[in-house]
């Protein structure tokens, strides 16, 4: 596995080693990776002062679909595949966003920028459909506006 | 502890109140069929194959991981929890191969049993395989993903009883599996080969290494000279392997059922934990008079050897340098042997039978070669042998009782409760009193050794020495006295440690289904044997003294140093 620049020991060292703090810990520093992943040198790290054995740990960072332990891009794309989406057309927006990136969901663009992934409700079902772009969301989407919400983020 | 009253279909019980319903029903004579349930492990009522109707609750309820309360109504039988069940079963048969006969475990599985009990010959749903590689490249313990169900005994019993983590869910929902770390293959994990995740799979998803067919090629050969080895816990489980009662002692008929397989010679480990006994007190000895390493602990189990390699590799000078006696067996097998018996030892081919999955990798440890071949060429478990002995029609039943070849043959009561916790350690004070003391031991059975609990501490007075001893069994126990080692509080002069529940007894290797009853039993058997042997104190066999006259020439001496005692590894828990 390819591994990540993160200065895990500073992020380590701003947390007391327990239990509780494993799932701040582990957002910082997949937040740091620039790539949305923690590499197997960080997980052995976070292991190591947590005292939460290794394999434990990849059970919770594939239990959780906000963590990966895979390269990711920039940006994670988390189209919303919960019914209120789906009656109003997700579907449609979904199909948008993989003709204009050139990738299915699960894989990410050549340039290493976008990974599209689909997610269970985002809570914003007034707004749906929606999508979550790492922390920002977009509501209200129809297939048309893809092309333009994509360009922001180039 | 207090009792309450409650009504399972309509009768009344009085059952303690700390028992779930489903120890409730069993004891009220109704078998609720259970897949995740496992009586040595922590309940998590996951399976949903025992669901009962308790009055008063919306929903059926998982009767194993559910309390018995004061005026509790269950009921049991009736037509909506047996549709419940046999959804629930026939869901989880959706995601298993439905391929018996090419299986591990056909006629031995708890999920074709249940399958056949609730009258399932096909399964509506679409049949759903994840489509996982099979992992056998360790050659040890087979993990076969697709014919997992989920029920997480194997997760369970890594963590919980043996504190090791090489298995641990991974993922959820649909995709649920039970996984190493980063999917990595068992020998790059901390797994130790216990095979105690093998002893509680309900089902084919995990087993041994079948490696029968190599040892009847073998045995095949006219230029070939097969010797086999049996290990003390061997005798009061193979009957049961083979459909006999549970701690069945079967000494006797296992040697004359091993000659018709063919073996040329069937010798006994049991000589060999004589021989560690004498090694290991001796360097018990040395280590207090010289102001050796405290605690010594002992080192004939080989999953509790790679715990401790990998979960405390700084106390590794506690550790007796003794090879295991399997080891010193398969040492001797290839050097002493064709010295008396004129077999060449290129010809020679050394298979033990072991209640135990660890000692296929021990064998395969790479500094296990001083007698300038691999010492031990395969280990078979209990249950590898019963294939062999069903397929050759061995009728335990029926055969005469025989006797282990020499010169491996002589054993004592000693060396046969090396199988159960706390034996080792017995055996070694029947000797150590006796080697100090220079007099007879008052009593021969140290009865403080002997119990399944997981800890157990004793101080016993040998001459004016107060030898303060603990014994502990299964890896989670080894954890709590190694933690104590570690922290410099323990003040024991020797401790004993076996990888598994009860000891070998309890081993990865042994007969399924396993539970605390069946220890029970076997264990009860061995003290059994102990006490119908002529001999009970290992410094008493007198091929011992032969071996030691004839070979080795001294207890600790340079033969010894070279063929029964090894070195160990450090190796990384982080992984």
């Amino acid at each position: 596995m390819a591994c990540c620049n993160v200065d895990v020991e500073s992020i380590l060292n701003k947390y007391s080693p327990e239990k509780g703090n494993l799932m701040h810990i582990l957002h910082m520093v997949q937040d740091a990776s620039g790539e949305n992943f923690i590499c197997e040198d960080c997980m052995k790290k976070i292991a190591e002062k947590t005292g939460v054995p290794l394999n434990k740990l990849y059970g919770v960072t594939s239990f959780y679909s906000m963590f990966s332990t895979e390269k990711r891009g920039k940006y994670v794309i988390r189209m919303c595949e919960s019914g209120p989406c789906h009656v109003v057309g997700a579907k449609d927006v979904l199909e948008a966003f993989k003709s204009e990136l050139g990738i299915e969901v699960g894989e990410t663009t050549p340039c290493g920028t976008f990974t599209l992934e689909t997610t269970a409700c985002l809570g914003v079902c007034a707004v749906a459909p929606a999508v979550m772009i790492n922390e920002d969301v977009h509501g209200n989407l129809d297939p048309s506006m893809v092309k333009g919400i994509i360009e922001k983020y180039k | 502890m207090k009792n309450v009253n409650i009504k399972i279909d309509g009768k009344s019980y009085n059952v303690p109140e700390n028992y779930t319903v489903l120890d409730a029903c069993k004891e009220a004579g109704i078998k609720i069929p259970v897949l995740c349930y496992h009586p040595d492990l922590r309940q998590v009522g996951s399976c949903r194959l025992c669901v009962v109707e308790i009055e008063g609750q919306r929903t059926f309820q998982p009767s194993c991981a559910y309390n018995v309360y004061e005026g509790m109504e269950v009921k049991t039988n009736t037509k909506e929890v047996r549709a419940a069940r046999k959804m629930a079963l026939e869901l989880i048969l959706s995601r298993h191969p439905m391929d018996c006969l090419n299986c591990e475990r056909n006629t031995q599985c708890e999920l074709q049993d249940l399958a056949a009990d609730f009258g399932i010959t096909e399964v509506d749903f679409a049949l759903q395989l994840p489509g996982y590689d099979i992992d056998d490249e360790n050659g040890i313990i087979v993990r076969e993903h697709d014919k997992c169900i989920n029920c997480g005994r194997c997760v369970r019993a890594c963590q919980e009883v043996q504190t090791v983590n090489a298995l641990e869910f991974h993922k959820r929902g649909y995709e649920k599996i039970a996984y190493t770390t980063a999917g990595k293959k068992l020998q790059d994990t901390t797994c130790t080969y216990c095979g105690q995740c093998i002893n509680v799979c309900p089902t084919g998803a995990l087993h041994e290494n079948d490696e029968t067919a190599k040892v009847w090629e073998w045995i095949e050969d006219p230029n070939t000279h097969v010797v086999v080895q049996t290990a003390p816990a061997i005798r009061v489980s193979i009957g049961e392997a083979i459909g006999l009662d549970a701690g069945f002692l079967s000494t006797g008929k296992l040697v004359a059922g091993l000659r018709r397989l063919g073996f040329d010679k069937v010798f006994d480990t049991d000589f060999t934990a004589d021989l560690t006994i004498i090694e290991e007190g001796h360097e018990l000895l040395h280590r207090l008079k010289n102001n050796g390493t405290l605690p010594m602990i002992t080192s004939c189990s080989p999953g509790w050897i790679k715990f401790v390699e990998t979960f405390f590799p700084d106390c590794l000078d506690h550790v007796s340098s003794c090879k295991s006696p399997q080891q010193m067996f398969g040492a001797l097998a290839k050097t002493y042997y064709p010295e008396k018996s004129g077999v060449d030892p290129k010809t020679i081919k050394s298979i033990s039978i072991m209640p135990c999955t660890a000692k296929k990798y021990e064998c395969n440890r790479p500094e296990m070669k001083d007698s300038g071949y691999q010492d031990v060429d395969v280990v078979l478990t209990t249950r590898e042998l019963a294939k062999m002995f069903k397929v050759a029609g061995v009728d335990f039943a029926v055969i005469d009782e025989e006797k282990y070849d020499a010169p491996f043959g002589i054993t004592t009561g000693a060396a046969a409760i090396f199988g159960a916790t706390g034996g080792v350690m017995e055996a070694a004070l029947r000797t150590v009193y006796e080697v100090v003391t220079g007099e007879e031991l008052p009593d021969v059975n140290l009865t403080m050794c002997r119990g399944l609990e997981g800890v157990k501490e004793a101080t016993v007075q040998v001459g004016d020495i107060p030898v303060k001893v603990a014994v502990a069994n299964g890896l989670s126990n080894a954890r709590k006295i190694l933690d104590k080692v570690r922290a410099g509080e323990a003040d024991y002069h020797f401790i004993e440690i076996m990888c598994c529940p009860g000891g070998c007894i309890g081993g990865g290797g042994q007969p399924r289904p396993t539970s605390p009853e069946k220890r029970q039993a076997r264990m009860e058997s061995i003290y059994c044997e102990d006490a119908q042997m002529e001999i009970r104190k290992s410094h008493k066999n007198p091929s011992i003294d032969v071996i030691y006259k004839e070979f080795l020439k001294e207890p600790l001496g340079e033969k010894s140093h070279h063929l029964l005692h090894t070195k160990y590894t450090k190796r990384d828990s982080n992984r």
